[in-house]
């Protein structure tokens, strides 16, 4: 039984089921809402994206970049669709690896006002992040772990080992922040 | 001074936090947030907005940057009044791009009771404020 236990444990907690609860079961809809027969089951939406073993087990980047998906990128006409293709360095000094920042994944999602200049300055090198803020929902922490990929995924952000940067920023400078 | 506790207790312990870890919660899709500021106190049952649903037909951009929506759970003070007159949510659903504000129910689909919050993935659940 213990064996069991463990073995169920570690499957939902890697998430290697990729199961959905039914609205009905989430604890957060109200299973007499007569909305439920009307409403769309997570399952059915996302059993067909990319799949992950975090969040809403689905690669949200990779659903947008392989047409999986293609949401709106404005409702108003005359709004200008900001993307930005530039990568940053941060925690080039740390006991983790270096984290490269890809402003074009997150501004096809985002604009740049939504990040800048309230959570961080545009300026490469004014900002001090924090994994205790990020833990608390600030800075990186306001969409990872609420909505974009968990802080469990730590390598997802710190994602290169520090010969890797050091070749890429003798390499290309305009890479290097 | 604080005894040890003991085998049985720890053993005990042990199976407690294993059961909690075995039996899947229920619990609501990553980062559906639950809006309860006025709702019930309006004789309503709280909203839930499913994030998931929203990013597969709308970029990020489209409601925390055209509409005005702050990225905080609970941080918006939308009133029906804003949305029916084409504010905020009332941008879509509008009877065009989706259902229209009459259709309460669809919205207004929360289990009574539930405080605003958005249901997080990780250790912290969420943001640490709101």
């Amino acid at each position: 039984m213990v064996a069991l236990g463990v073995a169920a444990a570690s499957a939902s907690v890697l998430g290697q089921d990729r199961s959905w609860l039914p609205l009905s079961k989430d604890n957060v809809h109200d299973p007499l809402s007569p909305a439920l027969r009307l409403l769309q089951e997570p399952g059915e939406a996302l059993s067909k994206l990319p799949p992950d073993t975090a969040g809403n087990m689905v690669r949200w980047v990779e659903a947008l970049e392989t047409g999986a998906i293609n949401p709106r990128t404005n409702i108003f006409p005359e709004t200008k669709v900001n993307v930005l293709d530039l990568d940053n360095w941060l925690n080039t000094n740390g006991s983790m690896p270096v984290v490269k920042f890809p402003h074009r994944q997150h501004t096809l999602w985002l604009d740049c006002a939504n990040c800048h200049e309230h959570l961080f300055k545009s300026k490469a090198g004014a900002n001090k992040l924090s994994m205790l803020q990020i833990l608390n929902g600030e800075q990186c922490g306001v969409c990872h772990g609420a909505v974009s990929f968990p802080l469990t995924e730590c390598s997802r952000c710190h994602n290169t080992t520090f010969e890797e940067y050091r070749r890429q920023v003798q390499k290309g400078p305009e890479a290097k922040k | 001074m604080r005894g040890r506790p003991s085998a049985a207790a720890m053993v005990a312990g042990f199976l407690a936090a294993l059961q909690f870890l075995a039996v899947p919660l229920a619990r609501a899709e990553y980062a559906d947030v639950l809006i309860n500021k006025r709702s019930e106190k309006e004789g309503m049952r709280p909203v839930v907005f499913p994030h998931w649903f929203h990013r597969i037909r709308f970029r990020c951009k489209v409601c925390h940057n055209e509409l005005g929506f702050k990225m905080r759970a609970g941080g918006n003070d939308v009133l029906m009044v804003d949305i029916i007159e084409g504010k905020f949510c009332g941008m879509c659903h509008n009877g065009q791009i989706a259902w229209s504000p009459e259709n309460c129910d669809l919205c207004h689909s929360g289990k009574p009771g539930t405080p605003t919050q958005i249901f997080g993935g990780h250790e912290t659940s969420g943001p640490g404020r709101w």
